[in-house]
């Protein structure tokens, strides 16, 4: 068998059914052998970077493992943006890249480039196949080390020559990983040190993030089941939306930089607090050093480095969020825990008195589109139907996080970690194919949107319905709030000029453009981009100066929100603040 | 404060010896902004082809756990061991020291090496090659001493280690 056949065949063997690839020289033996089957779908990107970003929206969604195939040199690079963004938010991916062949490497031949050099900080593992025998055992180990653990990417480089020459195909069952094996079972006796202090707790928090998405939907119920057990409160990171139910009256929402004033006031005033599957990562923590400062902390994650690595905890047990959580709630019953009723109840009590502050709520304008309406809006018109959500990066990735409820785990796309700008389309292009028949909405920046506008030609080519809801406030609105609140409102250059007018460019796609400026057009706008069954962008006109609230600025504490632009004035943020990122 | 307190360690890591193994290595430390003092690298088992890396880096005790934690996270290693925390151990160096010289400092250097019981590898008129085994702050002493006797070059392997008594890694 040849080495393009024995990739092929090693796909198949692994269930996979879509790759998302570009062709080029290196890889045309791959390309051949998939003109000559029918087992594997191909999906053409308009650039690599789509590839992995569109593999990542099909793993997300699925819980599969993603699959890209690009060429050598450019291919590569083009893709290592998507890679970095899948190492950073834990997403399963086998990312198959050209090379020239061996005998080349290393001479500066066309388009080769150091790709396993190139791409060793960005993904879980990479591999240089220098042998047309090893091929099929380095296929079936990258699908092994890419979903077990904490997933992540895993780049094969192929030697135009490896894939000529003929080997022997060994199928995955023959194939086993010498010492990699990531522990998924929870230490008994930390367990229990956990569970009993949760059990003390007088004013506790979950705190679970994509951890709790990635182990999956067993994880996101056990994980349901705990929290009502024990009747404590419970909040999610951006990438852990939808682990727990959103509209479950135990969700405080989304804590963090632009959480909910409720969900951050609680983390900071706990006195235990249970992390699952989240990272403790700066934009959830605020300073560091006022950080949740008279709790408890338990961790449960299945990456040992995530642990004690910002913030130092008390109870840590490295294992998968299913069977860790399983065995808490085992143990929870077997030795008849029970949560503290009363100090519980007074908790909820200040937690109320918390919420009552209504912290999303903004300025209502009957003229101009509020950003934060639009979304709501879109949510009220969509949350009864089978949706999935991506997003782009900045203003309008927030509101949807703070505005949008999801239920279950696998229905909400975005670039957490990396915060890649372009994410969101070609994602969504990934979940469409995923789900053909399930409403697909990006919601997106009209800067954002234009990194990868390219694949609406993908869109028009497979017949994909995605719908790109652009939120348009003519700025790169993060960066714009940023320069507002740290740099005396000196927009250098966060002005989005030179716009193209979207409805066309939609129509020049082969797609649907709509358009909505007043108030009054936006529901008919939203039922329209719904009702279409073809690719379509939304072209809705908001509020170019609003912000983005509550907000903790870079270098304060959870207790220390900026609520809405009347804190601005009274909170200036610190010099310390403003080197922060 | 006592985990704010900077420490010196040697890790020992077993490896896969494959290809671009130590750059995974290195990258992790230049990438995260770790220290590498020393780092030493070779084949111990051709059968199962293993190497063992033996890094010598220094930080606080979170930093630490942080760098074993990093490593064992990267596919090809097989094992992590903190040779400074993890019970005895026993550490060399060896390094090769060129002195130049004439008259009384070329004796003197001699004399000295006698004492550190360094050997001479290579001699002519005006210069000798000391081969010299031991710690590290052994050979950090002795390549002062021959500093105003005529250094002129230094070559040093960087830190190997062991964990004394049965047990392997």
């Amino acid at each position: 068998m040849t080495g393009a056949e024995m990739v092929l065949k090693a796909l198949v063997d692994q269930g996979v059914e879509v790759i998302f690839g570009y062709p080029g020289g290196a890889v045309l033996p791959l390309y051949d052998e998939l003109f000559k089957q029918n087992r594997l779908r191909h999906v053409l990107v308009r650039h690599e970077q789509a590839a992995v970003h569109a593999a990542e929206g099909y793993a997300r969604s699925t819980g599969k493992v993603g699959v890209v195939l690009v060429t050598s040199g450019p291919g590569a690079t083009n893709a290592v943006t998507g890679l970095l963004d899948a190492m950073c938010d834990s997403v399963p991916l086998v990312c198959l890249t050209g090379q020239v062949p061996t005998h080349l490497i290393g001479n500066d031949a066309f388009q080769e480039a150091d790709t396993t050099g190139i791409t060793r900080p960005c993904t879980k593992h990479n591999y240089l196949v220098k042998d047309t025998n090893q091929v099929a055992r380095v296929m079936h180990e990258a699908f092994y080390v890419a979903r077990t653990g904490r997933p992540g990417p895993v780049v094969i480089d192929l030697p135009k020559d490896v894939l000529v020459g003929k080997g022997t195909y060994a199928g995955p069952a023959k194939v086993k990983h010498k010492t990699y094996r990531p522990q998924v079972k929870g230490d008994a006796k930390a367990i229990e040190d956990a569970v009993k202090l949760m059990a003390g707790a007088k004013r506790p928090i979950f705190y679970i993030g994509g951890g709790v998405v990635n182990s999956g939907l067993a994880a996101s119920q056990l994980l349901t089941q705990f929290v009502h057990t024990t009747g404590f409160p419970c909040t999610q990171t951006l990438m852990g939306l939808g682990g727990f139910p959103g509209s479950d009256p135990q969700s405080l929402g989304m804590v963090g930089m632009h959480g909910t004033y409720e969900a951050n006031m609680a983390m900071h005033g706990c006195d235990v607090m249970i992390c699952i599957g989240a990272r403790f990562d700066d934009r959830v923590t605020g300073r560091i050093n006022a950080f949740a400062p008279h709790s408890k902390k338990i961790h449960v994650d299945i990456d040992p480095s995530s642990i004690n690595k910002n913030v130092a905890v008390d109870v840590a047990i490295v294992g998968d969020v299913a069977h860790v959580v399983e065995d808490m709630i085992k143990l929870w019953k077997a030795k008849q825990f029970r949560a503290d009723d009363r100090a519980l109840k007074a908790w909820w009590g200040q937690i109320d008195k918390w919420r009552a502050r209504d912290c999303l709520r903004y300025g209502a304008s009957d003229k101009v589109i509020k950003p934060q309406y639009a979304i709501q809006r879109l949510y009220e018109m969509t949350r009864s139907r089978d949706t999935y959500i991506t997003t782009e990066v900045g203003q309008h990735q927030m509101w949807a996080a703070q505005f949008i409820k999801f239920e279950e785990p696998g229905r909400w796309m975005t670039s957490g970690g990396l915060g890649t700008m372009g994410y969101g389309l070609p994602a969504a292009m990934g979940v469409q194919i995923a789900h053909p028949d399930s409403l697909v909405v990006d919601i997106a920046g009209e800067a954002s949107i234009q990194m990868n506008i390219q694949e609406m030609s993908t869109l028009a080519q497979y017949r994909l319905p995605v719908k790109v809801f652009i939120l348009n406030n003519q700025y790169m609105g993060m960066v714009r709030q940023w320069q507002e609140l740290l740099h005396g409102g000196r927009y250098s250059e966060s002005y989005s000029a030179a716009l193209p007018d979207f409805v066309k460019l939609a129509e020049a796609y082969g797609a649907v453009g709509l358009k909505a400026e007043k108030m009054d057009e936006l529901d008919g706008v939203i039922e329209q981009m719904i009702a279409v069954d073809r690719p379509v962008i939304v072209d809705c006109r908001v509020d170019p100066a609003e912000n983005c609230f509550p907000m903790i600025p870079s270098g304060a504490a959870h207790n220390e929100m900026l609520l809405g632009p009347e804190d601005e004035a009274e909170k200036p943020i610190s010099e310390d603040g403003m080197v922060l990122v | 404060m006592q985990t704010e307190e900077i420490r010196r360690h040697t890790i020992s890591i077993l490896v896969d010896n494959e290809a671009g193994v130590l750059a995974r290595v290195i990258g992790l430390f230049s990438g995260r902004g770790y220290n590498i003092e020393s780092l030493t690298v070779a084949e111990v088992d051709p059968r199962e082809q293993l190497s063992r890396i033996t890094i010598v880096t220094s930080g606080t005790l979170m930093i630490i756990e942080q760098i074993k934690a990093q490593l064992r996270r990267l596919v090809p290693v097989h094992k992590v061991s903190d040779l400074t925390i993890e019970g005895p151990s026993v550490s060399r160096e060896l390094a090769l020291v060129k002195v130049t010289g004439t008259g009384e400092k070329r004796v003197e250097s001699l004399r000295i090496a006698d004492i550190f019981r360094a050997r001479v590898v290579d001699s002519t008129n005006e210069s000798f090659v000391f081969e010299i085994v031991g710690a590290t702050d052994k050979l950090d002493a002795f390549v002062r001493l021959m500093e105003p006797l005529g250094l002129m070059d230094v070559s040093r392997t960087g830190v190997v280690a062991i964990a004394r008594g049965p047990n392997p890694i």
